[in-house]
């Protein structure tokens, strides 16, 4: 209770607020465009894929605004590799104020996190103006989208904790990490459509990864109905709540291991 | 109210593992796996520390650099965790390790007040409300829309020092804030030091300032080697610390000459009826002492003297005085005397003359001059005598001139 009580205070409230303020203002820092960028980089990487994937390689045929369903699935995908990168650096970047001031580490790892939550709101306007000009009907299912949003920054946050106290003892850690999320970018059906695949089992199999299972979920909610998701795949059972069962273990462990650590960041950065 | 602790200490220790080479990558951490290798070695840097700090004192915790003062801070901070040990802590506790922790040379006077005050602990509308008294304490009012990169190190210091006198916690942590900042800096840390104990707060610093120490501290901890080795009256304890500076006391080496110079020499000439045999100078924080053994070879009858002058480097005489030893020595009689004198010495290189005359004549026995040099190291702390105080003290052994 008491624990909880702290986690909430006023002071760690606020503290929060300037460190990611703080971010924020750094992040586009001496750029003359500035937070403009937030908006400008995702636009022009969607122009590139959309010149390669669409135009090009034609990998979306038979998927109804394949366009937009492409950009949210990079969108969603970012937002995970950009909180888990930004966060696996962030308690051994702040050393600073870890050796020399007493705050909750995890203050450090959530300003991060919350720093790629905004991001990703960012993010989102660009999608909805697609999906106005590409004139996608929005339809009731849009409702799951926070929850599934949700499960990404669980998921994410999981492995940030997990990440960045490890990072403080082995600095591999980062270069495992850029090759396990070119790994999983590969994985996940983000460039090429789930129907892409023609092996049901395969398909089963890279729906039974968390990532995956989200952004098929989110497509879902907010695009198409066309998307393939887990529920119609494993058609009900228990298949259906392993990606959920990842996330839920993931977080727990993270969580566990980030707070063993937090004692001994300060001596061991 | 005095009574109550608000800091416990107890038995405290802390070891921190030191990676032998660069570690802190997973091959190194395998590797030394496979070989059964420890990566690191222990260094214990608290051993077995406990105190208690009482409502209202004013702590100093002093030693030398690398005594595991700074761990100890950091300890009670809750920044480090003890190995072992437990430490409890009554109220809010805020640590000054470094003044402008978090500062962000990027970012603006204005903003980085913000940043730092939560820091501190204060929201961001209470820090709305001290924002101008932060800024007028810190005489930076035209400055604080400029990156703080274009700050000056002592407009930064500044600044940081205005946000933490805001701090509004029941104990406060300070290490070594007094090291930085000009005299008029200073002053204002004195300043400060006195508001928090004119408000009674319970203050712990860390520093090697023992002005500060005496000026201050209601009590004060001496830590060597992780070890508390004083405690209590910080006058005795700034003592204590200085004291750890002394190296130990070099002998002097003996000056032995068992036999008189057969030819005399500019440095050493007389009749020779008594001749010194040994010199030596012993020293401590107070006195010097010049051992000396004299030898008679010849019975003298009349009022014979020794006399001492202390010369410098330069050779130029300093001080020096004589003392009676007797009006009838008879041959064969061995002599020890020491004499004492205060030590009122500047830090350098001393030499000694000594001579030993029948005070009448005017005739010299024996004179020595340059007969040994002594170093002083550390000079007294409070040279107030003017005199010497010279003083002898005379053991006379007469060998039977049968045994010869």
């Amino acid at each position: 209770m008491n624990r909880i009580k702290t986690v909430f205070s006023k002071q760690n409230h606020a503290l929060l607020g300037e460190l990611v303020r703080t971010d924020f203002k750094l992040r586009y820092q001496g750029s003359i465009l500035g937070y403009a960028w937030s908006l400008l980089r995702p636009l022009f990487i969607f122009a590139i894929l959309y010149v390669v994937f669409v135009k090009f390689l034609k990998l979306g045929n038979g998927i109804p605004h394949y366009p937009v369903y492409l950009l949210f699935g990079i969108v969603v995908w970012n937002f995970f590799a950009e909180m888990t990168v930004q966060s696996l650096g962030s308690i051994v970047g702040r050393g600073d104020l870890i050796r020399k001031v007493k705050i909750p580490r995890w203050i450090i790892v959530i300003s991060t996190s919350i720093s790629a939550l905004i991001n990703l709101m960012l993010n989102m306007i660009v999608i909805a103006i697609f999906m106005i000009f590409g004139h996608v009907a929005v339809s009731l299912s849009i409702i799951y989208l926070p929850l599934i949003i949700i499960e990404v920054y669980l998921l994410a946050l999981g492995i940030a904790l997990f990440l960045s106290a490890a990072f403080v003892k082995y600095r591999d850690i980062n270069y495992i990490w850029e090759v396990v999320l070119q790994a999983g970018f590969y994985a996940t059906p983000i460039i090429y459509p789930l129907s892409r695949i023609t092996s049901i089992t395969l398909q089963k199999i890279i729906l039974l990864n968390p990532m995956a299972q989200a952004l098929q979920d989110a497509r879902y909610s907010l695009i198409t109905h066309a998307t393939i998701t887990p529920q119609k795949i494993f058609k009900g059972g228990p298949y259906d709540y392993i990606p959920y069962l990842v996330v839920g273990i993931i977080l727990i462990v993270g969580t566990v291991y980030f707070n063993s650590q937090a004692k001994s960041f300060a001596e061991n950065i | 109210m005095k009574e109550k602790a608000v800091i416990y200490v107890g038995n405290v220790s802390k070891a921190f593992k030191l990676p032998h080479e660069k570690q802190g990558s997973l091959k190194s951490v395998i590797v030394n796996f496979w070989r059964h290798k420890k990566g690191y070695e222990i260094q214990d840097v608290l051993k077995d520390v406990s105190f208690e700090v009482k409502e209202g004192e004013f702590l100093g915790i002093v030693g030398r650099n690398g005594s595991g003062k700074s761990t100890l801070l950091k300890i009670l901070s809750g920044i480090y965790s003890p190995t072992s040990g437990d430490v409890r802590i009554e109220g809010r506790l805020t640590p000054f390790i470094e003044l402008g922790v978090g500062f962000s040379p990027e970012l603006t006077g204005r903003e980085n007040i913000y940043l730092n005050g939560s820091l501190l602990g204060f929201t961001r509308k209470q820090m709305q409300n001290m924002y101008d008294d932060i800024v007028e304490f810190a005489e930076l009012e035209r400055f604080m829309d400029q990156k703080l990169k274009n700050y000056s190190s002592g407009m930064q210091v500044r600044l940081a020092f205005s946000i933490a006198i805001r701090a509004q916690s029941d104990i406060l942590v300070l290490d070594e804030v007094l090291a930085v900042g000009d005299e008029a800096f200073q002053r204002k840390c004195y300043d400060y030091f006195y508001s928090l104990k004119r408000n009674n707060k319970t203050v712990i610093i860390v520093t090697h300032d023992m002005a500060a120490v005496e000026n201050f501290c209601t009590r004060a901890i001496l830590i060597e080697g992780g070890k508390i080795l004083k405690a209590g009256d910080p006058r005795n304890v700034a003592q204590s610390y200085k004291e750890l500076f002394l190296p130990p006391e070099q002998e002097q080496p003996e000056e032995v000459f068992e036999e008189p110079p057969v030819l005399e020499t500019p440095k050493r000439w007389g009749t020779k009826k008594i001749i010194f045999k040994k010199v030596k100078v012993t020293k401590n924080q107070k006195n010097i002492t010049i051992h000396l053994q004299m030898d008679t070879k010849e019975q003298v009858k009349s009022q014979t003297t020794l006399a001492y002058t202390v010369k410098s480097a330069d050779g130029s005489s300093l001080f020096g005085d004589s003392f009676e030893i007797g009006n009838d020595i008879s041959d064969g009689t061995e002599i020890d005397a020491a004499i004492t004198f205060s030590n009122i010495l500047s830090k350098g290189e001393y030499y000694i003359d000594i001579s030993v005359r029948d005070v009448l004549s005017g005739i010299y026995y024996d004179f020595w001059s340059d007969c040994t040099s002594f170093d002083v190291i550390h000079a007294p702390e409070n040279a107030l005598h003017i005199l010497t105080n010279s003083k002898i003290t005379i053991e006379t052994q007469a060998i039977p001139a049968t045994s010869k």
